[in-house]
Formats: structure tokens, C-alpha cells, sequence
């Protein structure tokens, strides 16, 4: 299991976020197995799983911090730190690696300066190698939030970019 | 005049595939159910409630010979028998469409194109064991199967094909959606069940098996996506239909996703039997850029390598694992000259080092240990004595492992070292890496072709280039990081990889 | 729906609607494929730009469906022309203007743009 990082940036969820998160609990927490489910959505509203939102559901499902704790550190699309704006992933899989996957992430590394798996200073861009997603008839593939890139090289890489840095 | 084909079904891609599970898709609006119904749509189901009882559709599939899709190969029927034999008012039927072998798709295709034949072979599942919930476990990277699944069930309640009574009978049944959430070992099938249960994804020891105690300690039968697509046409045509297809043991058809270096990247679905020569060369088209195949990785981080001299091997379960490989979910990843094998061993087990649940010490501390060694090789640190060693605890690791997960994970190594082990040889003994891949001993060497336009001193990111205007110039290999900067922007071919 | 009778008066309605048992109709029917992978390689551009020129050249016969994955992804973004009568065709590689051409020539003018073809790239 990767190493566990338990961000420093402040918690800033709002009122509206919270009251979300506790109208959906109010349904998962019925459904059998709803701790999953209920991360899920937390995820979805808040874009991460910080300490403050695990204790909120392990109070509204009545379990204990510590298995909410070890369901979130579990499960690779769980994140405990926040993402960025633009959420890059570069699938790793295999189709994907055996036509140069891996010299396009460090491409990316390369020129947003961050390492896999981290955001870079401004928030704007994370860095992640994915699970394969599915599109191996394309390889190599990335995603960009939900905007797919197919058969893309490493000399893609600054235009690419450049689809989102005007904002 | 030559009639000029105009069609997808008369390319070789096509004329030598069998399409069942794939049968409808591309074909149909996977999100308008009446275009289901059209081509013969939810008769299995109508045939199954009002002509058979659970116990002769329990048979039909028994004696169709249908094996699982999913990787294990194991008899549906059997499956089924099991579940129905006991007796509980409680049962599940569970969807195993998580997916996580890298390489495969073909769940997803089915999922996105024809995601009632998957509906209309669950509620035929619980009508022949009893279960009246079913639950399908769909991996979170799929969000549009996700989205057409739920479109496609909120049209079958509509309908009444989920529901209480279908088609007028006792019948009773309902299906939900449950989401994984980026953890391969999920999609073994006692993982995947402690998931939805709402746990961390830890598979448990069997016996029990999921038949007889699965889903919240009930019956479950758990099948794979594909398996469950060939229920309906089995139902509707009968168990002799699908005997006529294969071989012995291994009946029907089975998905491939076809994908690396291979022209025709796809999925393809075949009768088993057919040899991989046919698959690579006929339907996919060969190897692109005049390049030699070197291997067919099947069945993902748990499956292994086919070299050349077995492409001639008929496709059935039982031949791939006498060769050392599995059928596994059907992903196919083709290998040419430039793959180096001890590497691809490497990324495979990089990637089950890291979805161990960690559960099991075998399989926890032996995947990390296994990649070290592989690690060591590609870094041209390792001994003769490290490949023993390797090989030792491949068996230890498959011999202890708690699941499939472990028990599978040396496959990649084992079988690149059982054809391949003279490329590991080369890594250990001459420091090479005959494929130019491993880059700890690789060296960029500038050749005579160079004219000292500079260009590569002035890109190189970490000044390893020396050399004067129009003289050959110089790298440091001390210095060198091997991104390969160099010769990708040399336009006179002055720089070889060696 | 209750009963296989309804469920076999649907087949029966949609099979004729969809030409399966010989000719009942001239409509056209357009199949994007629009799976992940189709995504990915840019049909959903493809499938807008049909619905527009469909619209724009009043062709009340020719029907764009969305379906999932036609199994050969190096070609996508592909389609399918299918009209009762006439052999099927497959084209491949395309994109927003080459579906205009289509829909122009084959759609409203009856020939196939042979340039988007299957085997003839």
C-alpha cells in the first residue's frame, strides 16, 4: 500500500456542503454495505476525503473513525488530499505502458515540475498514473477530468496542456 | 470487376469472429429497450418463467458446458446447482463487472452496447437459484456502462422485467448498482462481496464458497459480465447450440481484447479453438512497422507469456495453463522485438505489489520482494544466485497465498523466465538489455553520422553533451538521465541506444 | 408489460420498424458508436454534426443512433449506414465535416462517399 499522506491544507467545506453530505447519508446509511456508497458520495461533494468529512460519516453511520478511516485508505479513488482543478491521469495499464505510457508521465512530470501523484503549488493540475480504463485500443490514452485522449506521444504533451492553462 | 467491399462484416477483422456476447453490440441503441426486444430481447427470460422450472434451467446451463468468462474457468452450472441446492430464503446473484485487468475491456463494451442481456441473465439467475436481489459490481473508472446500466434498469422496472411477479409469475426480483472504487483485488469474488458488504476489500478463506455462504453469509452465485451474456442465447437456443461451438472441454466463444503491437486493435470474439496465429495475423492484422512478434501476454498480471513457437496452440482454458499462462478475463498484449520481457515481468509485478490487500504475509511481503529482485535485474545489480532465489519464491508465493490474487502473481515471472530466460541471463551476466528498454544499461552513443550542429548539447536537460561547432560530439554517460531527448531531435539518425 | 404477448407485439412492432424481416420502410438508419473508446476518439462531434445536417437537409427518413462498441477501435470514430435493400456500409476515421460529405452524397444524394469507406483507406 502507498504511503498514507494526510494533508496540510486547510479544511475549507462550507454549510451547503455539509448539509449535502448529510442528506445523502440519511439514504446510504440504510443501504446494506453503505459505508462504501457513503464515501463515494462524500467524494463527489467534496472532491477528497479529509479527517473532518470520515468524522462526519463515521457519526452519521454510527461506526467507529478508525474503519472509516481504513475503507478511505484502501481504496486507490479515495484521496485524503485535495486534487486539482484539472485532474491529469495517464493510464498505466498494460496495453497502455507497452506503447510508451510511462515516458508520457514523466513528460508531465517534467513540465507541470510536480511528481506523480502530487498537485502542483497553484492547485490547478494533479498528476496521477491510472488503473487501466479500458480504452486499449487507443493506447496510449490520458484523461483530463472527463475529457479522453487517445493515441496521444510524448510531443502531445505541451498541447495538451495548453487546452487548460488560459484559465 | 472485384466487388468493392464496403462493409465491417466482410473484413478478415470480422469473417473469422463469432459473435455472441457481442452480438448486439453496435448493432442496438444500447439505451432504448424496445431495440433489445427486437432482436429477441428478454425471450429467455419469458421462456425461462413460464416453460421451465429453476431446476431445468439449472440443467440447460449445466449441460451447454458453459465455464466461466471471468478467468477461472469454473462450470456455471455447477455453480448454480450448488446455490440452488440450498436452502435459505435469502439468496443473491452478484455481477462480477469490476474489470480490473489491465488490457481488458470487454466488459465494458458489453455494458456500454447491450446492458439488458446482462439484466435479462441475472433475473434467469435468480429465478434458477432463488435470490430475489441482485447486485452488479461495477468498477468506478466505467462511468458510462455505469450511466447505460442504470438507464437500462430503470427501463426494465418500467417494463416490469425487474420487479415483483414478471411475466406473471412468483417471480420476484430487483438489481442495484454497487461502485468499486480502485481496488483490483475486488474483482476476486470473495473481495468483491466483503466490498459491497462495506468493508476494506479482503477476500476470505474458502470453504465456504460464495454458493453456499457468499453475500452477507448467503448463497450467492457471482458470474462475470461475459458469462452472463451468453445465458439468453443459450436459454433461447438450447444447450446443444453452444456444444456444437469449441472444443471438449472448453465450450462456446470467448471475448478478446486485442491490444499493444497489433494492427487491428480491438475486441474480437472467437469460437476457442481458434489458434493464436489466426488471431494475431488474420484478425488482428499482424505486427505494424515490419516488426517480429515476440509474445502474447493472456490473462492479465495473473496470466503469462506465449512465445512464437506456440502461436499454432488451440485457444481453450486447459492449453493455456499447460503452456503457463491462463485464459484469464481475455485481454491480449501483443509483444514485438522492443519489449523486454524481464521489464513487462517488472510492471506486472509493480502493479500486484501494489494491489496486494496485504491480508496474507505471502502474498504482502512476496510481491515486494519478487519486484526487488526484478528491480536488481533491470538495474544490472543481480547475480545468477538472485535468479534461483526468484524462482524459489515464485512457487512459495503461489503455494501460500490466501486468493487468486497471490497465487497468481509470480505467473508473469515464472513464464518469462521459462521462455525467455536468456534475456534475464543477459541483464545478469553481460549488464545488457538486449531490448534497449531497462535504462540503467542502456548508453546513448553519438555515431559518425554526426555533424556538430549542436542541437542536442543545447536541449540535453542536464549538459551531459560536449563537442565544438561541426565536430562529432561527446555523452557523458556518467551524466546522462537517458530521456532520450537526444535522439528523438537528432535529425541525421547520429545517435544510437545501445 | 405482464404478459409475452405484449412483449412479442413490441419485437414484432420494432423488428418491422428496424427493416429485420425483409423491407417495410425506407428509412436510413446512421449508427455512431459511441462507447468509451468511440468517445475518446472524437464521435461525439460525429454524431452532433449527423443530427444537424440530418435536420438542416429535412430528411425525415434517415434515423442517427447511438450504440455501443463496433469492435475495431483503430478506425474509430466509425459508423454504420444500414437501408433496407442495400448492402451496409462501414466508414471509418471520421469526423465532423467528413459526416456533413455523408450526409450530403449518401444520405440525401445516395452514394457512398467512397473517400470514408472501410478497406478503401
Amino acid at each position: 500500500m502507498a504511503k498514507i499522506k494526510l494533508t496540510k491544507v486547510p479544511f475549507n467545506g462550507t454549510a451547503s456542503q455539509e448539509a449535502e453530505l448529510r442528506k445523502k447519508l440519511a439514504v446510504t446509511k440504510n443501504m446494506s454495505g453503505g459505508l462504501m456508497p457513503s464515501l463515494q458520495q462524500a467524494q463527489e461533494i467534496y472532491g477528497y476525503l479529509p479527517i473532518e468529512v470520515q468524522t462526519i460519516i463515521a457519526d452519521e453511520l454510527n461506526v467507529s473513525l478508525e474503519e472509516v478511516f481504513g475503507i478511505a485508505t484502501f481504496y486507490s479513488q479515495f484521496t485524503l488530499n485535495p486534487q486539482g482543478k484539472y485532474q491529469i491521469a495517464v493510464c498505466i495499464g498494460t496495453a497502455c505502458y507497452v506503447k510508451g505510457a510511462g515516458d508520457i508521465l514523466d513528460r508531465l512530470a517534467e513540465l507541470l515540475k510536480i511528481k506523480s501523484g502530487d498537485c502542483t503549488e497553484d492547485g490547478k493540475f494533479s498528476l496521477l498514473g491510472t488503473r487501466c480504463i479500458g480504452c486499449c485500443g487507443l493506447a496510449p490514452v490520458l484523461t483530463v477530468n472527463a475529457d479522453v485522449y487517445g493515441k496521444v506521444g510524448k510531443a502531445d504533451m505541451e498541447r495538451v496542456l495548453s487546452n487548460y492553462k488560459k484559465d | 470487376m472485384a466487388e468493392i467491399n464496403k462493409c465491417l462484416d466482410k473484413t478478415d477483422f470480422m469473417k473469422k469472429q463469432y459473435r455472441v456476447a457481442l452480438q448486439n453490440s453496435g448493432v442496438i441503441n444500447p439505451e432504448n429497450i424496445d431495440e433489445y426486444i427486437a432482436y429477441d430481447g428478454y425471450q429467455a427470460l419469458a421462456k425461462a418463467l413460464t416453460e421451465l422450472t429453476p431446476q431445468q434451467v439449472v440443467d440447460t446451463i449445466k449441460d451447454s458446458g458453459l465455464r466461466g468468462r471471468g478467468g477461472g474457468g469454473f462450470p456455471t452450472g455447477t455453480k448454480w446447482q450448488f446455490a440452488l441446492n440450498q436452502k435459505n430464503d435469502t439468496k443473491f446473484v452478484c455481477c462480477n463487472a469490476d474489470e480490473g485487468d489491465p488490457g481488458a475491456f470487454m466488459d465494458r463494451s458489453i455494458l456500454e452496447g447491450d446492458p439488458h442481456c446482462l439484466i435479462e441473465a441475472m433475473t434467469i439467475a435468480g429465478y434458477a437459484i432463488g435470490a430475489k436481489q441482485g447486485y452488479v459490481y461495477i468498477r468506478a473508472e466505467y462511468p458510462v456502462a455505469v450511466k447505460r446500466l442504470q438507464i437500462a434498469i430503470t427501463q426494465a422496472k418500467k417494463y416490469g422485467f425487474l420487479g415483483k411477479n414478471i411475466f406473471g409469475s412468483k417471480h420476484c426480483f430487483d438489481l442495484e448498482i454497487r461502485l468499486g472504487s480502485g481496488a483490483f483485488v475486488c474483482g476476486e469474488e470473495t473481495a468483491l462481496m466483503t466490498s459491497i458488504e462495506g468493508n476494506r476489500g479482503e477476500p476470505r478463506v474458502r470453504p465456504p464458497f460464495p454458493a453456499v455462504k457468499g453475500l452477507f453469509g448467503k448463497p450467492t452465485v457471482l458470474n462475470n459480465v461475459e458469462t452472463f451474456a451468453n445465458i439468453p442465447p443459450i436459454l433461447l437456443k438450447g444447450a446443444k447450440w453452444l456444444q456444437g461451438m469449441g472444443t471438449e472441454k472448453s465450450k462456446g466463444t470467448k471475448v478478446f481484447a486485442l491490444g499493444g503491437k497489433i494492427n487491428n486493435t480491438g475486441l474480437v470474439e472467437i469460437a476457442m479453438g481458434t489458434t493464436l496465429r489466426t488471431v494475431i495475423d488474420e484478425i488482428g492484422g499482424g505486427i505494424p512497422d515490419g516488426k517480429k512478434f515476440k509474445a502474447a501476454q493472456t490473462g492479465g498480471p495473473s496470466g503469462g507469456c506465449i512465445p512464437a513457437q506456440h502461436l499454432d496452440v488451440p485457444i481453450d482454458y486447459d492449453n493455456l495453463i499447460a503452456l503457463g499462462s491462463m485464459m484469464g478475463s481475455g485481454g491480449l498484449i501483443v509483444m514485438d522485438e522492443d519489449n523486454c520481457m524481464v521489464d513487462i515481468a517488472k510492471f506486472f509485478l509493480d502493479f500486484t505489489k501494489e494491489e496486494s490487500c496485504g491480508k496474507c504475509t505471502p502474498c504482502r511481503v512476496g510481491t515486494t520482494r519478487l519486484l526487488e529482485y526484478l528491480e536488481k535485474i533491470t538495474e544490472g545489480k543481480a547475480t545468477m544466485k538472485d535468479l534461483d532465489d526468484m524462482e524459489a519464491l515464485c512457487e512459495y508465493i503461489k503455494d501460500a497465498s490466501l486468493c487468486g490474487l497471490g497465487q497468481t502473481a509470480p505467473n508473469p515471472v515464472l513464464s518469462t523466465l521459462k521462455y525467455f530466460r536468456e534475456e534475464y541471463e543477459a541483464h545478469v551476466k553481460d549488464n545488457t538489455c538486449p531490448a534497449g528498454i531497462c535504462k540503467s544499461l542502456l548508453s546513448y552513443v553519438v555515431n559518425d553520422k554526426c555533424i556538430g550542429c549542436t542541437l542536442c548539447k543545447r536541449k540535453c536537460p542536464v549538459d551531459a553533451i560536449t563537442g565544438a561547432v561541426k565536430e562529432k560530439h561527446f555523452i557523458d554517460m556518467q551524466k546522462c538521465i537517458k530521456c532520450g531527448v537526444c535522439m528523438d531531435i537528432c535529425k541525421f539518425k547520429a545517435i544510437d541506444k545501445k | 408489460m405482464k404478459t409475452i404477448q405484449e412483449l412479442n407485439d413490441i419485437r414484432k412492432q420494432m423488428r418491422a420498424e428496424l427493416n429485420l424481416d425483409g423491407k417495410t420502410n425506407s428509412n436510413i438508419r446512421v449508427t455512431v458508436g459511441l462507447a468509451t473508446c468511440g468517445i475518446a476518439a472524437g464521435a461525439e462531434p460525429v454524431f452532433k454534426a449527423f443530427q444537424k445536417e440530418v435536420k438542416r437537409l429535412g430528411l425525415t427518413n434517415v434515423k442517427i443512433i447511438q450504440s455501443g462498441c463496433l469492435g475495431m477501435c483503430k478506425h474509430e470514430p466509425m459508423v454504420e449506414v444500414t437501408e433496407a435493400g442495400k448492402e451496409k456500409v462501414t466508414y471509418i476515421a471520421l469526423a465532423a465535416d467528413s459526416a456533413k460529405r455523408i450526409a450530403e452524397e449518401h444520405l440525401a444524394g445516395g452514394k457512398p462517399v467512397m473517400d470514408f469507406v472501410i478497406g478503401n483507406e
